[in-house]
């Protein structure tokens, strides 16, 4: 680890909405009123900053699930270790749905599936690619021999935070474009507020297992201090406090959790089952554009 | 869960509507039943009403438990804090009732922003800053009262003014007219700026006088629309514009203080400017012209009567504010020393106006009644100034110096 980590705590978040900067800025300004000397570095994608967390680049990450898995890989590799120090309240327990219109024939059972076309999001979205492409699989469906997979490539890279791909899907969904479309269970409501989803037009015909979503990810060899100061500070952000709010709004949580690292499982299968990354973090996919 | 619990605790059956379809009212209004951290229990029988329920609970910060109740599916969802955090050190900005004790504040904070008075404004809100934030600066009482007047007595020029009377005037006096009419459209213009440019610095705390200002410059559009119709009814162009004219408005413009400019403005212009609209409204030679006079000095009496009432309120908290008034009329009448006052053109068009005839006698009729104006507004200022209470001498002396360009 060399001493560029030191002082300031540098972060890495990943840049997939303009937005991301005025939310790293204000939290630069809140770390720093409470004597945190903190930075942040933007990267395009999640794979470039998950290997900084390698070279020296980084601290720590604010990591998309999959980032996250792969972090985990790549330390286990190289007999390292990379910890999830804290979460959103909105990272736990989260689920994809399968959106189908009111009148498919697609029931509980998803046998009606067979020869269908599904819509996913992005090659790299863990919520609407990779953990759906798994429920299928969990029940005998697989992408290319039972149904067609239709992805809806919106930022490769990103991971999926840029949800454009799964709104385009759930319109060609309503376009009757498609049979069926993924997206994970706050974007069903987004989408429903919005009118993309009409009340009554369409209906849940599948539903994933609990996963987690993102966290900080610390870096392998990380300096401690500087990092439980973080944490300690993370932690003691307060919806109540008008000052803290706004950030909390535009990062979309109530407040901030201690990191788990047990909502994972699904991913990992999945990672494995459909060979986006080896056991080392070394990326599989082969149409993986980032 | 005890039965006593289980009797106490409300439960909301959001029957077969999804969280897709709205069924989240019905839950958050149930929540608002308890205190954060106590329960209620929500049934359904929508598909996936409980997976909806628990992904619209993650995003609201309410705990939700799913268990089995006599063979039915059944949600436990615990009320969160988050609601009621955000209100916590919220602001709040009186009373929408002015008449209500306390209900207008003598200052309108930056941090209400564009808030209703009255509103609950949630901490941390962005300040907007309103230069026109102190009450003793821009109130009056009746404002709401002369705002309600000057709704119920807004006009259609379409609807009230008979567009198609027959008349023909010798060139000479169309020419006047016209004249005239240019003339007034200029002032009309000022009169329309200075509010605007005050509305814009207006704290919306003070409802009423945004509302009055507003619609004072709804009136004074109206005025220059139905002026310049009147101008272009005969096939013609406005006339000519001075550069004596256009100085004395300028100087309206220039007054920063609000009150200040509304004594300038409408004690002592738009006072003015009513009895030029009722000489015409009494000797314009066409009945068009005569009926927008008659129009136009209602109005402006209203504006005249706002300025009235908020500098009598003024006056009555702070009386020393009558010299810097007087200043006011002292320094116009400084800055525009060089000016040329009245344009002539103006001048010998009123006179042709009321004469309504190219001939001596008519002339000699018009100049007389030209003079009696100049005395009538001279008479009006005094006593819109004696009633300011400046003394009879003062007031005379400050009347005469009033811009020889009537605003």
């Amino acid at each position: 680890m060399t001493n560029s980590l030191t002082n300031p705590l540098l972060m890495g978040a990943v840049a997939y909405a303009p937005k991301v900067v005025t939310i790293w800025e204000g939290f630069k300004e809140y770390f720093r009123r409470h004597d945190l000397e903190f930075d942040y570095v933007l990267f395009s994608n999640y794979e470039r900053q998950v290997q900084a967390q390698f070279d020296g680049g980084i601290a720590l990450a604010w990591n998309s699930p999959l980032a996250w898995v792969r972090a985990d890989r790549m330390a286990r590799a190289c007999g390292q270790v990379a910890t999830a120090i804290a979460m959103r309240d909105t990272d736990c327990d989260l689920t994809s749905v399968l959106v189908v219109r009111a009148a498919s024939p697609v029931s509980a059972d998803l046998s009606a599936l067979q020869g269908k076309t599904i819509g996913f999001g992005a090659i790299d979205s863990p919520q609407a690619h990779l953990i759906p492409l798994d429920h299928l699989r969990q029940q005998g469906l697989v992408a290319g021999r039972d149904f067609t997979a239709k992805r809806f490539d919106v930022l490769g890279g990103k991971h999926g935070d840029h949800i454009g791909g799964e709104r385009d899907a759930a319109v060609a969904l309503m376009a009757g474009e498609i049979d069926a479309a993924w997206m994970i269970d706050g974007n069903h409501q987004a989408f429903s507020r919005e009118g993309v989803l009409p009340a009554g037009a369409t209906r849940i015909a599948a539903r994933t297992g609990l996963y987690d979503h993102c966290n900080f990810t610390v870096s392998p060899g990380a300096p401690a201090d500087q990092i439980a100061r973080f944490t300690g500070l993370l932690l003691a952000m307060r919806w109540d406090d008008p000052q803290v709010r706004p950030l909390l709004e535009l990062e979309g949580l109530k407040t901030w959790l201690p990191g788990r690292t047990s909502g994972y499982a699904l991913l990992e299968r999945a990672t494995d089952d459909e060979a986006f990354y080896d056991a080392q973090g070394n990326i599989l996919a082969a149409d993986y554009r980032y | 869960m005890t039965p006593k619990e289980t009797f106490l605790q409300p439960t909301i059956d959001i029957e077969d509507l999804g969280l897709d379809a709205g069924a989240h009212l019905l839950i958050k209004h149930g929540l608002l039943g308890v205190a954060p951290g106590e329960s209620i229990t929500v049934v359904g029988r929508s598909p996936d009403w409980d997976g909806q329920l628990s992904a619209w609970c993650r995003s609201q910060g309410h705990p939700v438990v799913l268990s089995t109740q006599d063979g039915r599916l059944q949600a436990q969802v615990t009320r969160g804090g988050y609601d009621a955090g955000r209100w916590r050190g919220a602001l709040h900005t009186g009373h929408s009732d002015a008449s209500v004790s306390g209900a207008v504040a003598d200052k309108g904070l930056a941090a209400w922003g564009l808030a209703a008075r009255g509103a609950t404004v949630e901490a941390g809100s962005p300040p907007m800053q309103f230069r026109l934030d102190q009450k003793s600066e821009v109130w009056s009482e009746s404002a709401a009262d002369l705002y309600a007047q000057a709704v119920a007595a807004q006009w259609s020029p379409d609807a009230v003014i008979d567009w198609k009377a027959e008349f023909e005037l010798p060139e000479v006096v169309e020419n006047a007219v016209v004249q005239v009419l240019t003339y007034m459209i200029e002032n009309e213009v000022a009169a329309l700026v200075v509010p605007a440019r005050f509305l814009g610095q207006l704290h919306p705390h003070f409802r009423e006088v945004q509302a009055l200002l507003a619609i004072q410059v709804a009136d004074e559009a109206r005025h220059i629309d139905v002026f310049t119709r009147r101008v272009r009814l005969k096939g013609r162009e406005p006339a000519l514009s001075t550069a004596g004219g256009q100085a004395s408005l300028k100087s309206l413009l220039d007054e920063p203080d609000f009150s200040v400019a509304e004594f300038l403005l409408s004690v002592l212009g738009e006072g003015t400017f009513v009895s030029l609209l009722l000489f015409l409204h009494a000797h314009a030679p066409d009945p068009v012209t005569r009926q927008i006079a008659m129009l136009a000095a209602r109005d402006e009496a209203r504006h005249v009567a706002f300025g009235m009432t908020h500098l009598l309120a003024r006056l009555e908290t702070e009386p020393e504010f009558r010299t810097r008034l007087a200043l006011a009329v002292q320094a116009r009448n400084d800055a525009l020393a060089g000016t040329s006052g009245l344009n002539e053109e103006v001048f010998d068009a009123l006179i042709l106006l009321a004469a309504g005839a190219f001939t001596p006698t008519a002339i000699a009729q018009g100049y007389l009644r030209v003079q009696q104006l100049m005395r009538d507004m001279a008479e009006g200022r005094q006593a819109r100034l004696e009633k300011l209470g400046f003394g009879e001498e003062q007031a005379a002396q400050l009347s005469s110096l009033h811009t020889r360009n009537f605003m």
